[in-house]
């Protein structure tokens, strides 16, 4: 019943023709949430913040895949697959921090990123509650018949809670246009995937719905590229959703107040050595120059910068947004 | 005018007009296509408008309000059907943390024209998990409207208003309302969510019910009439918003409050509406408000049980008589 979707692309063979791009937005996204960490730990963060660094390819790559009218539902740890889609650096960071040029006039905070301009619909907090919305967003491409695709982000931990079930199955009968993606970063919020989990390949989970599961490396922008695209290109003719597993590790802990001390010695060292920001600069060095990857660098770093003084500069929310926008 | 109908089939009525009205609003639920609904309350919609636009579902109470979520996000006007009221605890939070709160959270950059239908109520049997007055689940939610039509012209009106308006409405159909008749309000104004219907005027106590209660309110005015005792019943028809206005005005008249109720107090839109009344306008009241509501149980099976915890229409006559007399 699954069809096997491999791969087409890999690092291995030599950059992307648009790997700059792609260099520039895993960067931008690693900055970023570099910045979020020394915000925190000057207490201008409120709540809680969940960092992606070292998850950076999965959503950059499928990412690549779409175009704005396409939507995307990520969770908490959404700051890289919210900034991938297209949103503004400096709104982020102001919605971070508070302010009222945030994305969400600062209502939503670190773990409600949302921007609809470009398909962003939404971050959210209740693991797994965002793909039966996903599958809503599909549904509405196949009700009117136009060919956006609905691409849903979201960890191993929420492969066992009952949204996933009955969003997959939804999906997969009604065969609707959407891209359901797992972000296997190995851990839960402290636990390990195989002490809550029977199984070690999540994308197994697919032969439940009778649709295509694939495995990809999650630190090779290139390979998740190449199975996005062809999930959506499934997608888009109508044939239905497909699972991916992206395998890949959260580098950092699970939220401000965690320094993963539960991590077995060398497991972090053994995934630094396959950072997906590291693995395609090495595989770019075949094409560019250390000197035109500085300076694909230094341009992230001034995006980052300047936006961050930009949100710095934006005011709190005036007191009358409390009341708006309860109802329409 | 003329054509009277029950309130079970009025819904499909209703609903097949704003889907002839509007190509954007769709159904989704369990059994709501070919089979016509668990009530047949959507009867004949399958036939007249194909499974695109009603959908029967998996049994997956969340992905039915996901989905209705979803596609209202991407321009659509989802009816989302859960089968019984009960069953919305198992997608509290699609409807709680999702619905409600997706528009605030997102500054407004989305509306949220989702109408959820769901039978709700007591008085047919069918025991605790099966039989309760949901809406009280939802007071405490800001973003939620809340629907609770009594009689056939409103239960059209309500639902023609929820599917038009673009934030989400939960619409509670009450099962024990099913047999009752009454006219399709087709050239009647449409009805604003938030406005009370005065049932009936009297001068000496104002009792405020919705649904099963407000008949057996206006049941026990009839009776008390014969004994000298002019009642108003209000049915505020939405809980939120709620027209606090209109039970104002009536305390200007009448000084004495009752609500009746088919849930327990705590926690109850009867119990809140009492608190805002006492707080704004104590003095209008001539006598300590009174809430009549069901015992703290769950809802019992055998008739003489359920009958029992039910506020009854001697229960409000003899409770009206009491609080008039104080
Ligand atoms: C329904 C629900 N249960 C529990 C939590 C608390 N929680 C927040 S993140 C998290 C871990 C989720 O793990 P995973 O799905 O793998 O995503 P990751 O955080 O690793 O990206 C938990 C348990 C929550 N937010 N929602
Ligand atoms: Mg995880």
């Amino acid at each position: 019943m699954t069809i096997s979707m491999e791969a087409t692309a890999s690092l291995d063979q030599g950059p992307p023709d648009d790997a700059v791009d792609l260099l520039a937005m895993m960067l931008r996204i690693r900055m970023f949430e570099d910045k979020v960490m020394d915000l925190f730990s000057q207490n201008l963060v409120r709540g809680s913040t969940h960092l992606c660094q070292g998850q950076e390819a999965v959503t950059v790559g499928v990412c690549s895949t779409l175009r704005p009218v396409d939507t995307m539902t990520c969770t908490y740890r959404g700051h890289g697959a919210v900034i991938a889609k297209g949103a503004a650096l400096d709104a982020c960071f102001g919605e971070l921090l508070g302010r009222v040029g945030g994305l969400c006039r600062g209502k939503g905070g670190s773990m409600h990123f949302a921007d609809f301009s470009v398909g962003a619909i939404g971050s959210n907090a209740i693991v797994g509650a965002h793909l039966p919305i996903t599958v809503g967003a599909a549904l509405a491409s196949s009700y009117v018949g136009d060919d956006r695709v609905a691409v849903s982000f979201f960890g191993d931990g929420a492969t066992n809670i009952g949204a996933f079930h009955e969003a997959l199955n939804l999906a997969a009968i009604w065969k609707l246009p959407a891209v359901f993606v797992i972000e296997n970063n190995q851990y839960g919020e402290y636990s390990p995937l195989r002490a809550t989990t029977p199984i070690d390949r999540l994308a197994r989970r697919a032969d439940s719905y009778g649709i295509p599961g694939v495995l990809v490396d999650g630190n090779d922008v290139a390979a998740v590229r190449s199975v996005a695209q062809s999930a959506v290109q499934r997608a888009r003719a109508g044939d239905g959703p497909t699972l991916i597993e992206a395998d890949t590790y959260r580098q950092v802990g699970h939220s401000r107040s965690d320094p993963a001390t539960y991590r077995p010695a060398g497991e972090l060292d053994r995934w630094l050595a396959k950072d997906p920001i590291l693995l395609l600069e090495q595989s770019m060095l075949a094409r560019w120059s250390e000197a035109d990857l500085d300076a694909v660098r230094q341009a992230a770093q001034h995006d980052v910068d300047v936006a961050l003084e930009t949100a710095l500069a934006m005011p709190e929310p005036p007191l009358d947004e409390l009341a708006k926008d309860v109802w329409a | 005018m003329s054509d009277e109908i029950n309130y079970r089939k009025v819904i499909a009525v209703a609903l097949a007009d704003a889907m002839r009205e509007d190509d954007s609003v769709l159904l989704l639920g369990e059994d709501v296509g070919a089979a016509g609904g668990a009530f047949k309350t959507t009867a004949g919609l399958f036939e007249e408008f194909g499974a695109r636009r009603v959908r029967d579902t998996p049994i997956s109470e969340q992905a039915i309000v996901g989905a209705a979520i979803g596609s209202a996000l991407c321009g659509l006007r989802p009816v989302a059907e859960i089968m019984f009221a009960d069953f919305a605890g198992v997608c509290f939070d699609q409807i709680a943390n999702q619905l409600a709160k997706y528009r605030y959270m997102t500054a407004g950059q989305a509306h949220l024209p989702v109408t959820i239908r769901m039978a709700n109520g007591a008085g047919a049997g069918f025991a605790a998990q099966h039989s309760q007055a949901a809406e009280n689940w939802f007071l405490s939610i800001p973003g939620l409207k809340i629907a609770v039509p009594a009689t056939v012209p409103d239960l059209y009106l309500l639902l023609r208003a929820a599917i038009r308006d673009n934030d989400p409405v939960l619409v509670f159909e009450h099962k024990n309302l099913f047999a009752l008749k009454g006219p399709i309000p087709r050239d009647a104004e449409p009805l604003r969510l938030g406005v009370a219907d005065v049932v009936r005027r009297g001068s000496d106590v104002t009792i405020v019910a919705t649904q099963q209660m407000r008949h057996r309110s206006v049941e026990a005015a009839e009776l008390l009439a014969q004994d000298g005792i002019e009642v108003t019943v209000i049915d505020p028809r939405t809980l939120i918003p709620f027209d606090d206005e209109a039970v104002r005005a009536s305390l200007e008249q009448t000084a004495r409050l009752m609500v009746v109720q088919e849930t327990v107090q705590a926690g109850s839109w009867g119990a809140s509406l009492i608190a805002r009344m006492v707080q704004h306008h104590f003095e209008l009241f001539d006598a300590p408000p009174m809430l009549i509501s069901t015992p703290d149980t769950p809802a019992p099976y055998a008739a003489s049980l359920e009958r029992e915890w039910l506020p009854s229409v001697d229960d409000i006559r003899i409770s009206a008589r009491d609080l008039v007399n104080w």
